[in-house]
């Protein structure tokens, strides 16, 4: 794929006329995709799929173009031809671009995989096989994934991996339903099982009969997929610099009013740590780190080449949505063995559900408790809790109320599979959090 | 080229109980002027095709972008390599899944083809547009823009089945951000769900040119207003709320393979269930819901769903009685029960699920002032902009853009920040209130995410403003 990539490129290179600066983005995906339901196959097959982004350079006039590719080369210069004529039409009738900034300095690079995935087949014998007839529900998408970069400069950045997500739940009843994750680059049939073993395990605590509690102000502990949810969110705007610049961020008080969260919290966009490419659309490498709260105070945005043109500052390679592609939540103090103990008595959330801004200048989040979420008291795990809703603000959880992060962190590569298979990760603790607002 | 991939496929369709190819062109074009200036105008062309097998009790997928003769041939291979994979672990037998061949055509009416007014006058709107917005030097972030679709698709099977269907899309977006300080109060056009099936006439029968006005205006209103008083009160909800509340708390737990537990690890489950199909009481007598994907002009219209079933209006709920479920024919086959024809896919790299098409709240016979006159203590809520929902579709709570207190009758005081909450199997057993056909509103959104792997679609809601009793309401920090 890679040699087919350059040669994509060469196209590009014989196409484009005097000044004209090409920008050219290359995905390619090998997928397989098996979606299971009570430990059977729902829908299985596979996704072969090559796209090229084309952004065609005129001084500052500029048009972007997408096109789907075969992989058949003669086929694929018929295509690319036709794209890059109707760049160069259309980049005559727009107007010049004053926010328009992309790389003038080749840094080519280049990150291989080698492909240790079984095949389709012999993945779907051993889940099936570790799951023992249990209600199993979810996902195993698995395969190759390809970026790459060119440009009129003559640089060319390449990225390929090849990772398996098997994404699902255990359901022993409505919403009795654990949830687990085995994700990685090198399948071991053992490293399933014991996977399934603690899911199943888990599983087991939800026959004790539930417990409704009222809404209230409670001691909780978050675990580590609850807490990248909210993270999640907050990257929606949190940390880009068009929404910190245009003040629509939700983090708007940190801005403005200098608000500040817990000292103990520091995130990192760790492009170094993550699974993310180390390049953007417009040819800029991503620095290995981007420190984005530092002493709970806010430090940098992540800044595409587009926003920094417009608002004066140099950019940081961010994409253009400008969202954290590998966060990293700082370890705290707090042992992972020790966080029940001093849970004390309370709430074990270990899963959240549909959060969402219930006063965005606040920060103030809503969303749901899902899969297994337990009350404590003397330190143990006592009940499974029915679904609550919660709705408090990320400066009094990771503020004013954070009690301490754990000391472990988990990385939780994301199982999103939206028009493609997501490249993002999290490294995050635990979080220990007192007076957490439940509302019905 | 769709000629030369239909027969490419014949030629090279396996000898097996079924086989078909789903070839899907779409083409797209994002136009945007924000804060007065022009962003990178940007377009798409996706093509690929999925093929599809049944064979000896296994079913399988292939999905390609290349439509070579070799490409084609690759993905039959790889689909019936999933079919044998799959043989006897399936969930369901696909023999009871293969239907008789169909054949026939739709596509959506174009008074005005996005492709006869030139890009330059598109992007002069668009600034004009822009121009209108920023009306204050408070107004610190705005946009407007316009995002056109045209999909193609072709659903053939080796048995001589052959539908062919085309659809325009536009979206319209318009969003002023208004801010002082540490407040910043966003309205956006309908919340970015006036988008419909057609072409560029679309932008006067949703009254595009004359809204910057008036959204810029009320996000600076916003900025200082109080927040949304809290308590329990009647709650009229506009068209652009109603969409979000018909959406997530009738169309979702309707689908009817989260019923049967497909989505339990993503989406969710539902709290309805199979047994309350034909005497449920989802809500007042003034509920009356359809899956209409027959009605002009709306976002998912269409004549066959992806799975090639014709596509009918049918009631969904009547006189608040619950009926039928979303679910296409392999929903239906597991179930038993009859559903619509609402299997459909996001593009030719996913396979068809069931979605919700056009799922429509029929006019009641109430006029907005009648509606407003009729409240002596309540709020009127506009323009989706929070969403969350328990995963069983039950608990909810939905915040909007603007809201306005109404007092013995009366519109009164502007406030920000509105939210409420409630719980779906109760909520609309509260519908008090149904705007008449003069109140119905057609919109629609881009991005109703469903499915592993995840599916974004379109999906159409046509409604009146409607009035419930006794919500809790409540507002901001």
């Amino acid at each position: 794929m890679e040699s087919y990539f350059h040669d994509v490129a060469a196209i590009l290179t014989s196409l484009v006329r005097g000044q004209e600066i090409h920008l050219s983005s290359f995905y390619g995906e090998d997928s397989d995709f098996v979606r299971m339901n009570q430990g059977r196959v729902r829908q299985a097959g596979a996704v072969a799929m090559r796209s090229l982004t084309v952004d065609l350079i005129r001084g500052r006039r500029h048009a972007s173009g997408s096109v789907s590719l075969s992989g058949d080369l003669e086929l694929d210069r018929m295509r690319i031809a036709r794209l890059v004529e109707d760049l160069r039409e259309r980049s005559a009738v727009v107007p010049e671009d004053p926010f328009l900034l992309y790389a003038t300095e080749p840094h080519s690079s280049a990150r291989r995989s080698e492909n240790r995935l079984p095949g389709g087949g012999e993945a779907l014998e051993e889940i099936q096989c570790a799951a023992r007839g249990r209600d199993l529900v979810g996902i195993y998408a698995a395969g190759d994934i390809y970026c790459g970069f060119a440009n009129t400069l003559g640089q060319r950045n390449w990225y390929a991996n090849s990772s398996y997500n098997l994404d699902w739940s255990f359901v022993r009843s409505a919403d009795r339903a654990v949830t687990a994750n085995y994700a990685g680059f090198e399948w071991k049939r053992e490293e399933l099982q014991r996977k399934v073993d603690a899911a199943l395990a888990e599983l087991e605590l939800l026959s004790r009969p539930a417990r409704t509690i009222p809404p209230g102000r409670y001691r909780v502990y978050l675990a580590p997929a609850a807490l990248s949810d909210f993270l999640g969110l907050l990257g929606w705007g949190g940390f880009g610099l068009r929404a910190h610049r245009s003040k629509t961020t939700p983090l708007l008080r940190m801005i403005e009013q200098g608000q500040r969260l817990h000292p103990s919290v520091r995130l990192v966009e760790n492009t170094r740590a993550g699974l993310a490419p180390d390049f953007q659309e417009e040819g800029f490498l991503r620095p290995d780190q981007v420190p984005l709260i530092e002493g709970g105070a806010y430090r940098e945005c992540l800044a595409s080449p587009r926003s920094a043109a417009e608002y004066g500052v140099p950019t940081n390679g961010a994409f253009a949505a400008e969202m954290p592609q590998s966060l990293e939540v700082g370890a705290g103090s707090v042992p992972r063995a020790d966080v029940l103990r001093q849970l004390g008595k309370g709430i074990y959330i270990g899963n959240v559900w549909y959060l969402n801004y219930s006063d965005r200048v606040a920060c103030r989040t809503t969303g749901m408790t899902r899969f297994a979420t337990f009350w404590v008291e003397n330190g143990a795990l006592q009940a499974p809790l029915d679904v609550m809703r919660f709705d408090e603000t990320i400066y009094r959880m990771l503020g004013e109320n954070l009690v301490g992060l754990t000391a472990e962190r988990e990385w939780i590569l994301d199982p999103s599979t939206y028009s493609r298979r997501s490249t993002v990760t999290t490294y995050v603790p635990g979080a220990l959090i007192e007076d957490f607002r439940l509302t019905s | 080229m769709w000629e030369d991939v239909e027969r490419r496929f014949r030629e090279n369709a396996p000898a097996v109980e079924h086989c078909s190819l789903r070839l899907v062109e779409e083409r797209e074009e994002h136009l945007s002027v924000r804060r007065g200036v022009l962003e990178t105008v940007s377009s798409s062309l996706d093509v690929g095709a999925m093929v599809s097998v049944v064979d000896d009790g296994g079913m399988g997928y292939a999905a390609t972008s290349d439509l070579t003769a070799s490409g084609l041939r690759h993905a039959v291979d790889r689909a019936l390599a999933w079919a044998r994979e799959t043989r006897g672990r399936g969930l369901v037998d696909p023999a009871r899944l293969i239907r008789a061949p169909q054949v026939g055509e739709y596509a959506s009416v174009v008074r005005i083809p996005w492709d006869s007014v030139p890009l330059g006058d598109k992007i002069d709107l668009l600034r004009a547009q822009s121009e209108r917005l920023k009306r204050d030097r408070r107004i610190e972030d705005w946009e407007a823009g316009l995002w056109f679709t045209a999909k193609e698709t072709l659903l053939v099977s080796a048995g001589g089945g052959c539908l062919r269907q085309r659809f325009h899309h536009l979206l319209p977006t318009l969003s002023a951000s208004a801010n002082e300080g540490a407040e910043t109060q966003t309205r956006t056009f309908g919340g970015h769900a006036y988008c419909r099936q057609g072409g560029l006439e679309v932008l006067e029968e949703t009254g595009f040119g004359e809204a910057p006005a008036r959204i810029a205006a009320e996000a600076l209103e916003l900025l200082y207003a109080r927040n949304c008083p809290s308590g329990m009160m009647d709650l009229l909800l506009a068209p652009d709320q109603m969409i979000l509340q018909i959406h997530e708390s009738i169309g979702h737990p309707l689908e009817l393979d989260r019923i049967l537990g497909d989505e339990r690890n993503y989406a969710g489950r539902s709290f309805v269930t199979l047994d309350m199909f034909g005497r449920y009481r989802y809500g007042s007598e003034l509920l009356n819901v359809t899956f209409d994907p027959t009605r002009h002009g709306e976002l998912a219209s269409y004549a066959f769903d992806d799975e090639g079933d014709p596509a009918t209006r049918e009631e969904i709920i009547r006189e608040g009685i619950l009926l039928r479920p979303l679910g296409g024919r392999v929903s239906q086959v597991r179930s038993g029960i009859r559903g619509v024809a609402s299997a459909r896919a996001s593009s030719w790299n996913r396979p068809p699920i069931d979605r919700m098409a056009n799922l429509n709240l029929e006019a009641g016979g109430s006029t907005l002032d009648e509606m407003i006159a009729g409240i002596e203590r309540g709020v009127y809520m506009k323009t989706n902009c929070s969403w969350s929902i328990d995963d069983s579709r039950n608990k909810f709570q939905f915040g909007c853009e603007w809201a306005r207190l109404i007092e013995n009758g009366r519109l009164t005081e502007v406030v920000k920040n509105p939210n409420y909450r409630g719980i779906s199997a109760t909520f609309w057993r509260g519908l008090k209130a149904v705007g008449d056909a003069d109140t119905v509103d057609v919109l629609g959104t881009p991005y109703c995410g469903k499915g592993e792997p995840n599916q974004a679609i379109a999906v159409g809601h046509a409604s009146p403003p409607c009035v419930f009793a006794d919500v809790d309401v409540f507002g901001g920090a």
